[in-house]
């Protein structure tokens, strides 16, 4: 690269930074519209289910055996009892309304069954719209019923004074987010959505606003060269991008109370390429599109909606049909979303990420060249 | 008036679908989007990636083992032989689960002591982390069960054994499926976002390339000019809604139980408050890009706070309340309820009056500032 050819980004940069800062509307937004969404996926949003609202029709309420019973749900946090009922219009007319998420129904000789040593049964209504939320609920009442059971055997042993009595303990440890948090689950990848949204739609944007009024005929007519005119705009919303990574990474420290252990160095570099990829997809999709309607529908078909459903962000990869899970490898935030992950939770280093970090590597090499090469044909 | 406002419907129509790429962004991409979301968008743990580390290798430990390999989630990807293994498929992300059994397993399991198992869960994902703890809870639970069962046939009491046996019951939605819950969602934010973009940047593209003036001093009436304007947008929305809602019930068997007539009902209503925020949005934006930066800036929130993906009861209380004035918090009760329930306006009138009341609202403020702007 030559001095004049340095001079000629710079002085497109320049003419970018002031366009930019005129703009003030776009600019704010640019920089909260993270902040705000930080906040909502920090504050307002949880995938943590627990306070199941549940509605208990206890039919054998007399008996000490049901009150006991039902102590197991009083006293977990996966619960909330919100009400008794003693009919099933009840029932049916909260589970209708949302009201309640499900109901206990204990029949009304639940306890002489199990005085007797024999099996009683025990209904649960759950309203199953939600399928997610109702099969985490089912489980939770599952493992209650079990350790119930287990107690009920273990109690028999007992009064009969038989040993042994002991089985299996299985001890639980939770690795890399020991509260399981979703909050620590769900900012990186906010973070992830953020750049890519904010410098994928932003770029795409205004070079298709250039083209639309023609200006960019002008600056095509200097003798600004192709390349030099790319990495020009692009400088400008690189230092965007990075702002808005830098404030998320200082919320998801200090405000969200995220741990991060792998080493900032590793994160600025693999930040560098993802960014420099996304912001070459958005040339590359201004170029196609020509207008700025145009631009704005490719960029969020082709950026926001992938990011969303197919990096992993919200859901699980591994639980995709698998040619969806083939179609992800070519999502960049997949690979993005692994090292954010990596460097907050798991504190992973390059021996353990090298594979992500050569696929954005290979994304942003490929982008850049595909975003000059596609400009440089529109421009002939 | 008629006549005026069906000479703008007709441009407004030309306009759009001059650019032939636009006619396929507009009806095709719902149709991609819907296939993602349909293919893609599922909390159900149906696989669930784990190690085994059976440092035992007894008759015990591998019977013990079998009860999660033979249960339909638990795929043993990996088995370990070492230590280190450990951090490495769980730093890795291979598997979400480590189940490890030491020496002494089947022993200490024959002599009646306690036999330790040690579960590692990789917390990273805590939502699925979570159910698949409860998986695992309910299969040591059952195995628990098992041997003590057999030691009571051994002993000879095993018929006197009580027990409670769990027969749970999923309304609407029988075999748990999330994409039944999720797709009639889709639709909604799909028709929240395009009425929103196409009605405010269509209008402030006029303001750009100075069009706008051309058409207010045309004999138009304010009033015509918005119907002219917006009733384009609404009519493509509603197309959208029937095109989803044909892929989904033919391509995702997603039941319909409702009526599809009530649901275009309230999706005309919803449309009230979307172009009414769309026309608001062209108001305080000079430029497309503006245009395209506030839209999203409300969107956002909308689809985030309205229940979609995360259940509005999770929330701090404080959100939930706010969560009152998001007109997609109705029509997202509606469209589910419609689909999945099958219910209609006896149960959902609750839900389509406010929806109605923030639709008036919403979009008379935003013509009379409409109107004041272009006067």
């Amino acid at each position: 690269m030559t001095a004049a050819s340095l001079k000629r980004i710079k002085a497109v940069s320049w003419k970018e930074f002031v366009q930019i800062k005129r703009d003030k509307r776009s600019l704010g937004m640019a920089l909260a519209i993270p902040i705000f969404m930080l906040l909502i996926f920090g504050y307002g949003l949880s995938l943590d289910i627990d306070h199941v609202r549940t509605l208990v029709w206890n039919q054998d309420a007399s008996s000490k055996v049901t009150r006991d019973f039902l102590l197991n749900f009083k006293n977990s946090k996966y619960f909330r009892i919100v009400g008794y009922t003693d009919n099933y219009r009840d029932i049916q007319k909260k589970i209708d309304n949302g009201d309640i998420m499900m109901a206990l129904v204990i029949p009304k000789d639940f306890s002489q069954y199990l005085e007797s040593g024999k099996v009683a049964p025990l209904q649960l209504i759950v309203d199953g719209s939600d399928a997610n939320t109702a099969t985490i609920a089912i489980g939770y009442v599952r493992s209650v019923v079990a350790g119930y059971n287990v107690n009920l055997l273990t109690q028999a042993f007992r009064e009969r004074g038989l040993e042994p009595v002991n089985t299996v303990d299985a001890r639980m440890r939770v690795w890399y987010n020991m509260g399981l948090v979703s909050t620590w689950f769900i900012i990186p990848g906010v973070i992830a959505m953020i750049i890519m949204i904010i410098s994928a739609l932003l770029i795409s944007l205004t070079i298709a606003r250039e083209w639309e009024r023609g200006t960019m005929e002008q600056l095509i007519s200097t003798p600004v060269k192709g390349p030099e005119l790319i990495i020009g705009k692009f400088i400008p919303y690189f230092v965007i991008g990075f702002f808005d990574l830098t404030v998320g990474v200082v919320m998801a420290r200090f405000l969200f109370g995220l741990p991060f252990r792998g080493s900032y160095m590793l994160l600025a570099i693999l930040s560098s390429l993802f960014l420099t990829g996304a912001l070459s997809l958005g040339i590359f999709i201004s170029v196609i599109a020509r207008t700025q309607l145009m631009a704005s529908q490719l960029a969020s078909l082709a950026t926001l909606i992938p990011t969303m459903l197919l990096s992993g962000f919200i859901y699980p990869i591994f639980n995709m049909p698998k040619v969806v899970q083939a179609i992800t490898y070519l999502i960049p935030a997949r690979y993005y979303i692994v090292v954010l992950r990596g460097l907050f939770l798991k504190g992973n280093g390059m021996a353990v990420m090298w594979d992500e970090a050569l696929f954005l590597l290979l994304f942003a090499f490929f982008m850049f060249i595909l975003a000059v090469r596609r400009f440089r044909k529109k421009v002939a | 008036m008629f006549e005026r406002v069906k000479a703008i419907l007709i441009k407004e129509f030309k306009q759009i679908f001059r650019d032939p790429r636009m006619k396929t962004i507009i009806f095709i991409s719902p149709l991609i989007q819907i296939i993602l979301f349909g293919y893609s968008a599922n909390k159900d743990i149906t696989y669930v990636p784990t190690a085994i580390f059976d440092r035992d290798n007894t008759k015990e430990s591998r019977e013990f083992i079998r009860k999660f390999t033979y249960s339909k989630y638990f795929v043993p990807l990996r088995y370990l032989t070492e230590d280190k293994q450990e951090n490495e498929v769980l730093d890795k992300g291979q598997v979400s689960l480590v189940i490890r059994l030491d020496r002494g397993f089947g022993r200490d399991l024959k002599a009646g002591k306690q036999a330790d198992i040690q579960l590692v869960f990789d917390g990273t994902d805590s939502n699925t982390a979570m159910v698949i703890m409860s998986y695992t809870n309910t299969i040591i639970g059952g195995y628990q069960q098992d041997i003590l069962k057999e030691r009571a046939e051994v002993a000879g009491f095993i018929n006197t054994v009580p027990s409670v046996d769990l027969r749970d019951r999923a309304w609407f939605n029988g075999n748990l499926i999330s994409r039944n819950y999720y797709l009639p969602g889709v639709i909604s934010t799909i028709v929240t976002v395009m009425s929103l973009l196409l009605s405010a940047m269509a209008i402030v593209k006029e303001k750009e390339i100075g069009t706008m003036e051309q058409l207010t001093v045309s004999p138009l009436q304010p009033l015509e000019l918005i119907i002219g304007k917006l009733l384009p947008f609404a009519v493509i929305a509603l197309i959208q809604v029937i095109l989803i809602t044909v892929l989904g019930v033919l391509w995702f068997r997603i039941p319909l139980r409702g009526n599809l007539f009530f649901l275009l009902f309230a999706t005309c209503i919803y449309l009230f408050t979307t172009l009414g925020i769309g026309l608001f949005i062209s108001t305080i934006s000079s430029t497309q890009q503006e245009a395209m930066m506030s839209v999203f800036l409300f969107y956002m929130p909308t689809v985030l706070l309205s229940g979609f993906a995360y259940p509005i009861s999770n929330m701090p209380l404080v959100i939930q309340w706010s969560t009152f004035v998001n007109p997609l918090r109705y029509f997202m009760v509606i469209i589910r309820s419609v689909f999945l329930k099958g219910v209609g306006i006896e149960v959902l009138w609750t839900q389509l009056l406010p929806l109605l009341f923030i639709g008036l609202t919403v979009i008379s403020l935003s013509y009379l500032r409409f109107r004041r702007r272009l006067a």
